[in-house]
């Protein structure tokens, strides 16, 4: 962890209209369950459905005496949507009281398909993509094409269209039984 | 003697060369977006290019950091000439035709995994940490181009002579990779660094293998152009960075 960029995440020219209400809870204890509770709120903005607790982007928070410092891991060195991720916890933290909130970006170690929960496995393949197949390693990932079932029809008859979907994270599928197309998170 | 200094001057110059790399063949690819035959390699030329834009930011801020004088990853992309770039030659040639480009990518790719792949148990930390994020996306990357490799080299007559050209052409940028320098001693002796020789070993193995299947000839060594560590470019490097940089040259500090 001692290699992580503190940066602080408040976004220029919004912060004051959020933080009104911040001081009078602050001072009140809030429990941890309930912090993560509220992180849990906070969608993925590629892929609504699952929070960014649920993919395992969130590592860890420490409260201050003032304000919240939380650890969050980008998935791929490009993805775009990391700045967005960082700003959707400050304003969600801010309008629950909790400020000011700093965002501490963790490299190490790196972010893996094996954090995503159970339930964001779930939620995921109700929403239409493949889930992850457990255990990003080495040979997993240069294995190539393997059976991915289809998160409609459960068939394992399906074919990789595409190694890279619309984002960085996904591949594109298609089921070759209910032959409908579906993306794939992809092991990494 | 390699002094204390000396370490901190290859840590700094490693790590601007790794973001050097990364930035000037992201940038090549971003050329190719929307120019592309099919959807699906459009998706994935985006993707990759992406992930390198990303690795070289992450490169950057480290540099930043471990120069301390408040440099930030747009300083190092944007603010500096052609000449203090330190990219391998070969990723700042021209995108040139598909098959160029895929050789490119296979050339530098093989390289760039077991470079990065020996940055992991490297002991600056900084470096460590983005070799052990940027490693799962490479192999990706790498599988991808060698697929097409193969595609095209056991494709058609004409893709098989195209590519087989390809290769004829890029080869001789490949010695640039395996010549290191002080800064690369230094990091390998100081700092657990990458063993030049050890990986040129392994790149050959792993290309000759790829190039087997794809039913190519391996081309042999001759004369090896290099530079790009000296920020000695290529004439087209000039043209690269002006397209890069015009924006932040024009308008000091623009951003949205």
């Amino acid at each position: 962890m001692r290699n992580c960029n503190t940066s602080n995440g408040h976004v220029p020219g919004q912060a004051g209209s959020r933080t009104v209400v911040s001081e009078q809870l602050t001072s009140q204890r809030i429990s941890t369950a309930q912090i993560w509770a509220w992180l849990a709120e906070v969608a993925d903005p590629e892929i609504p459905v699952v929070s960014i607790v649920d993919l395992g982007i969130v590592r860890e928070f420490r409260l201050r005496e003032n304000g919240i410092e939380v650890d969050v891991s980008p998935t791929y060195s490009g993805c775009p949507a990391t700045e967005v991720i960082e700003q959707d916890i400050v304003i969600a933290l801010e309008r629950k009281g909790l400020a000011p909130v700093s965002i501490k970006r963790c490299l190490s170690p790196p972010w893996t398909t094996d954090w995503i929960s159970e339930q964001g496995r779930r939620k995921l393949r109700q929403y239409g993509i493949a889930p992850p197949e457990h255990g990003a390693n080495k040979r997993e990932l240069m294995r190539g094409t393997r059976s991915i079932a289809c998160p409609q029809c459960r068939s394992l008859q399906t074919t990789c269209v595409s190694e890279f979907g619309s984002t960085a994270c996904k591949a594109a599928y298609k089921c070759d039984d209910c032959l409908e197309p579906f993306e794939y998170f992809k092991c990494i | 003697m390699t002094t204390h200094s000396d370490v901190e001057q290859a840590r700094l110059t490693y790590a601007l060369r790794l973001g050097d790399n990364a930035l000037v063949l992201g940038q090549r690819l971003i050329e190719l977006v929307a120019h592309h035959p099919e959807l699906e390699e459009e998706l994935a030329n985006a993707n990759i290019s992406l992930d390198f834009i990303g690795q070289a930011r992450l490169f950057y801020s480290c540099a930043g950091e471990l120069e301390g004088r408040g440099r930030t990853e747009d300083d190092f992309a944007f603010l500096r000439d052609d000449g203090e770039f330190q990219n391998l030659l070969l990723l700042e040639l021209p995108n040139g035709h598909f098959g160029d480009t895929i050789v490119r990518q296979v050339l530098f790719d093989s390289f760039y995994v077991l470079q990065l792949e020996a940055l992991v148990s490297c002991t600056d930390a900084g470096i460590a940490e983005i070799a052990a994020r940027a490693i799962k996306e490479v192999r990706y990357h790498l599988r991808h181009v060698s697929q097409w490799l193969i595609r095209l080299g056991d494709g058609t007559d004409e893709s098989h002579a195209r590519v087989s050209q390809s290769l004829l052409d890029l080869w001789r940028y490949t010695g640039e990779m395996f010549s290191g320098d002080l800064v690369d001693d230094c990091l390998r002796d100081a700092c657990n660094g990458p063993d030049l020789a050890r990986i040129q070993e392994q790149w050959h193995d792993n290309v000759s293998a790829l190039l087997k299947e794809a039913t190519l000839d391996m081309p042999e060594d001759g004369w090896m152009i290099s530079g790009g560590r000296q920020g000695v470019h290529t004439e087209h490097m000039g043209f690269l960075i002006a397209q890069l940089q015009h924006e932040q040259r024009a308008c000091p500090g623009a951003s949205w």
